[in-house]
């Protein structure tokens, strides 16, 4: 059903000198689901992820984007900024980049810049104090304190993001990434370095965003747990080729995933599992 | 209590007797060095003779003071050295201490604002205090606008005195061939220096740290270059006099019938032009300060800081870093070319001596001692600099080496400036500054 | 045509110099990722020292000009690296793992310091000094225009193929060469595996000086004269060239030494003599643009 993709991928590839980091690769993510994005490292992942962020212009295909309201954007046509400004997509970084010198709220608030910048006059209203602008940044605070508090770190707020834990770090990223109020959210990574308890969380905090937010999700994950338990839509890459989309349970099985994290060929995946017990 | 290991006494000791060999070797080192260095430099004296061919003698006594001088100067920094410990080691001061003193820097700004404000009562009759004020309060507005470029933005700028020059030409050419007052003149001066950081800032904004701050040195050197040739409109290395000064709204400060003092019914004396220009630009820097303060708080300030923290993640927020940049580069060249007409209209003479890349070095010098994106730190920063200079006028060929020297030293010694924290922009429960180590600095 | 190539000629000639102290420049951005300010004093600093000791030699008898050249050139790279490594050590190895602003400040500071001591030390008036290598060959003569290439041009130009030849040497196959490559990888790692990290940042300064140094003689053979101030501008240019180059390459600095020198002597020869370092500077901003890291730097690849 096309009309329920917001991210429709097709035909995508991407080129770096002569090597194929992602091949004819077409996949969507579907409208209010969380999506992953899984397969073995250098398999392409973070790279279909910089393509739909714009950090990278695709050497070719398309990328679509259709908003609720059925506004639809060429991603590959949009430069960085605007991709998240104006199509309302938000990115996590794999080795997080929060903005280390300012407090977790000033975080927030830079989130917020577009909208702010509106209400604010670019920045000339603003400057005369007027109440409309007042008002505005009030609410700004607002909507950050729910995130802090979404996340567990309200008691935080006024700490410097770089002094912060690294789970709560991904956490603040992630919060971040949400006061873009974006449509899509694209988390790389977001489990990384987690131990058990803060995965566990992770994966409470996405459903709610997914449940209360009806907010989409496009995530790349390793870890397992957290995928199986949370997505409900997984695609498989492997030398930046798709090797499988289906749902979770129907991936856990495939010989091809299993094969390819194995790093064995699809045939001998029966003689490794007798070897392995599985 | 248990007595220290012996060997670590041993060591101790075996390191208090081993001092005075390692001193000796170092300072001998040193003093050999020193030696190599001043043999022909000092050693031997070069000048052009009667016939205009060059002739030499030698300067033994002086290179023998010279080594001598950096053998006990060599001993005397060991020792110091090891009187205080390495350079991490932490003091350990008394709470009342650190708390009276955290008083101290919070009473800091206002105390300083007020004796500014005070310094032309108190020194009503020492015109060298009020003329050391104003060029001190001028250094401090440009470090203030310099600030918005390099402490916040994060953006090297190598040629902050180009918009400097744009502001004081662009009020000399306005004020003598249009005959524009002052007040008409300030705000464009401001918005043509403001242009001119737009128009360098358009194209080379997308370069990172060093090549940005090698293509602002290179627009500085053109402009003044640029100054220099361009003869017909700029007068060349003459420069402009007879620019007009400041009127006070229309009434202009001078010993006429319409003038001020006659106005008042007061008797004149040129001190009042001397303090008017004191209060002119104490009220330029406080505009500075104050649009600064306010501009941090806007989006537009938060998206300047969080440009210096992490460009590409600005980017993952929809942030625009050619405008956020642009703006950034646009404010600091305003405030620089209002400073520029200010010191146009004190001196009432320019040239382009005044706009070298030594001022560019020495207000980045101020930004980056006074711990940059402080603006307490910046003022501090601007009296430190400036007032130190004219300390050592005295010195005369002297001075440019013992600044270079305080430039090295201070450098060495804060690294991160004056006051190195940084302090939110919007809190929630309570403000607490941020420590250096945190913050970054921009590419 | 003729005219053209005379200016090539020397073009290239002062191109060779600013070629010789960008090395400097980009040698030690590329190993500690610092603009050198006093780089250019340095340079400075090497022509007093050349001067100062082709005097004591004239006085002393000497006439045989390839003995004394090369004894003032071996003096001035000895003494030259000397400082070099001393303002290495005193103003910036401090400041090492420091803040980024803070190694440049003390670099412009540095750059201060020496520029007013050499003031003090020799006096601000400029040194003049007779044409020491004369003479030269015509190349060809046609419509009355004699085109030529003295001695001195020769000299520059071979001196710098033989010192760069030899640097080249030095940085592709000895050890100094191996540790300074792998100290601007990644110092850490380098040190890890035994390279002395210390030492082979001094040894970069050390060989950044020493060839200011022949560059600084060079400028003394070819101008006749030193001041206290050549330092600032030569050195800016040299910069400018190293940064046309792409900072941190060593073909890019010689490059950009020689694209610089003949943008100013065309510019000059063509245009205005005014206005050519107007023109250096706004080609610079202009490859600049086109070229965000310079003609042979490496394009920087953003990970995300």
């Amino acid at each position: 059903m096309a009309d329920n993709h917001i991210l429709a991928v097709d035909n995508l590839s991407m080129r770096f000198g002569g090597i194929v980091a992602v091949n004819e690769l077409s996949f969507a993510a579907q409208r209010g689901k969380i999506t992953a994005l899984i397969g073995p490292n250098g398999a392409g992942k973070t790279t279909v992820f910089n393509c739909i962020t714009g950090f990278y212009k695709p050497t070719s295909g398309t990328i679509r984007l259709t908003h609720d309201d059925g506004k639809s954007f060429q991603l590959q046509r949009l430069n960085d900024f605007r991709i998240s400004k104006i199509a309302k997509v938000a990115r996590t970084f794999q080795n997080i980049r929060l903005f280390p010198g300012m407090t977790a709220l000033e975080n927030l608030m830079v989130a917020q810049h577009n909208a702010l910048m509106r209400a604010s006059g670019l920045t000339f209203l603003g400057l005369i104090g007027a109440p409309s602008w007042r008002k505005a940044e009030n609410s700004a605070i607002e909507l950050s304190r729910f995130w802090l508090k979404q996340i567990g770190l309200l008691e935080r707020a006024d700490d410097a993001a770089g002094n912060l834990p690294y789970g709560d770090q991904r956490r603040l990223e992630i919060a971040r990434a949400m006061c873009t109020e974006p449509a899509l959210l694209c988390l790389d990574e977001p489990a990384a370095g987690l131990n058990a308890r803060e995965s566990a969380s992770l994966s409470e905090l996405l459903l709610s965003i997914r449940a209360d937010r009806g907010t989409s999700i496009l995530l790349i994950e390793h870890d397992m747990s957290v995928v199986m338990e949370i997505s409900d839509h997984i695609v498989v890459l492997d030398y930046g080729v798709k090797i499988a989309d289906a749902a979770p349970q129907a991936i856990r099985d495939d010989p091809k995933v299993i094969a390819a994290y194995l790093g064995v060929e699809d045939d001998e995946v029966d003689a490794v599992e007798q070897e392995l017990g599985l | 209590m248990t007595t220290p290991a012996p060997a670590a006494t041993a060591a101790v000791a075996a390191k208090r007797g081993l001092g005075a060999a390692f001193i000796f070797k170092k300072a001998l080192i040193s003093a050999l060095v020193a030696l190599v260095l001043f043999s022909l430099m000092i050693g031997v004296r070069t000048e052009a003779g009667p016939e205009g061919q060059l002739i030499y003698w030698t300067r033994f006594g002086d290179l023998g003071a010279m080594v001598a001088t950096v053998f006990f100067g060599s001993i005397a920094i060991e020792l110091l050295r090891q009187w205080w410990g390495p350079i991490e080691t932490v003091r350990v001061i008394p709470p009342r201490v650190t708390s009276s003193l955290a008083l101290a820097r919070r009473a800091i700004a206002p105390i300083l604002l007020i004796f500014t404000f005070l310094v032309p009562v108190i020194f009503y009759d020492q015109r060298y205090i009020l003329d050391l004020g104003i060029l001190v309060l001028t250094y401090v507005m440009l470090g203030w606008g310099l600030n918005v470029v390099v402490g916040l933005a994060g953006l090297l700028d190598l040629g902050y005195v180009a918009f400097y020059a744009v502001g004081a030409y662009s009020y000399a050419l306005l004020a003598t061939n249009f005959d524009l007052s002052f007040w008409v003149c300030l705000p464009l001066a401001g918005i043509l220096a403001a242009f001119w950081g737009v128009l360098l800032g358009f194209p080379v904004l997308r370069l990172r740290g060093d090549y940005l701050a090698i293509v602002t040195l290179a627009f500085g050197e053109i402009i003044r270059l640029v100054i220099i040739n361009w003869q017909s409109l700029t007068g060349g290395p003459n420069g402009i006099s007879g620019i007009p000064r400041p009127s006070l709204f229309g009434i202009p400060l001078s010993n006429t019938d319409d003038g001020l003092a006659a106005l008042l019914g007061i008797e004149y004396s040129p001190t009042h032009r001397i303090v008017f220009l004191f209060y002119l630009i104490l009220a330029l820097a406080l505009l500075t300060n104050w649009v600064t303060i306010r501009l941090r708080r806007l989006p537009i300030g938060r998206a300047w800081e969080a440009l210096r923290e992490d460009e590409v993640a600005c980017r993952a927020l929809g942030i625009n870093t050619t405008t956020t940049k642009l703006t950034a580069f646009a404010t600091g060249a305003m405030f620089g070319g209002f400073a520029g007409a200010f010191f146009a209209t004190r001196q009432g003479f320019i040239s382009p001596e005044s706009f070298t890349f030594q001022e560019s070095a020495l207000v980045l010098a101020i930004v980056v001692l006074g711990g940059m994106g402080s603006q307490l730190g910046v003022a501090l920063a601007a009296l430190a600099m400036i007032g130190g200079f004219e300390l050592f006028r005295g010195l005369d060929q002297y001075r440019m080496l013992v600044f270079g020297v305080a430039m090295v030293l201070l450098m060495i010694w804060r690294p991160r400036g004056l006051i190195g924290h940084r302090a939110p922009t919007v809190f929630l429960e309570h403000s607490q500054t941020i420590s250096s180590d945190l913050v970054k600095e921009g590419r | 045509m003729d005219y053209f190539a005379q200016q090539l000629i020397n073009g290239l000639v002062l191109g060779s110099i600013y070629g010789l102290i960008a090395i400097g420049y980009t040698m030690v951005y590329g190993i500690v990722g610092m603009i050198n300010f006093a780089h250019g004093d340095i340079f400075m600093i090497g022509g007093f020292i050349a001067l100062i000791s082709f005097l004591i030699l004239v006085s002393f008898g000497l006439t045989f000009v390839p003995v004394i050249l090369l004894i003032v050139l071996l003096v001035s790279m000895a003494i030259t690296a000397l400082y070099g490594w001393t303002v290495e050590r005193i103003a910036y190895r401090p400041l090492r793992h420091s803040f980024r602003l803070a190694p440049m400040l003390s670099a412009i500071g540095m750059s201060f310091v020496l520029m007013n001591y050499s003031q003090i030390a020799q006096g601000a008036r400029v040194k003049p000094v007779p044409p020491i290598i004369t003479g030269g060959y015509t190349l060809y003569e046609a419509d009355g225009f004699v085109v030529r290439l003295s001695n001195v041009q020769i000299v520059v130009v071979v001196t710098t193929i033989v010192l760069l030849a030899i640097f080249t040497w030095l940085v592709a196959k000895t050890r100094l060469g191996r540790d300074m490559r792998a100290c601007e990888q990644d110092q850490t790692m380098a040190a890890l595996l035994g390279v002395d990290v210390d030492r082979t940042i001094s040894m970069t300064f050390v060989i950044g000086a020493a060839l200011a140094a022949v560059a600084g003689m060079m400028y003394l053979l070819y101008y006749g004269l030193v001041d206290f101030f050549m330092g600032f501008v030569a050195g800016i240019k040299a910069f400018t060239a190293a940064v046309l180059g792409g900072i941190g390459s060593l073909p890019g600095a010689m490059l950009g030494g020689l694209l610089i020198g003949l943008i100013e002597t065309m510019w000059s020869a063509y245009f205005s003599v005014e206005y050519k370092d107007v023109a250096a500077f706004s080609i610079l901003i202009i490859v600049l643009i086109f070229l965000p890291t310079g003609l042979l730097g490496r394009p920087e690849v953003e990970k995300v």
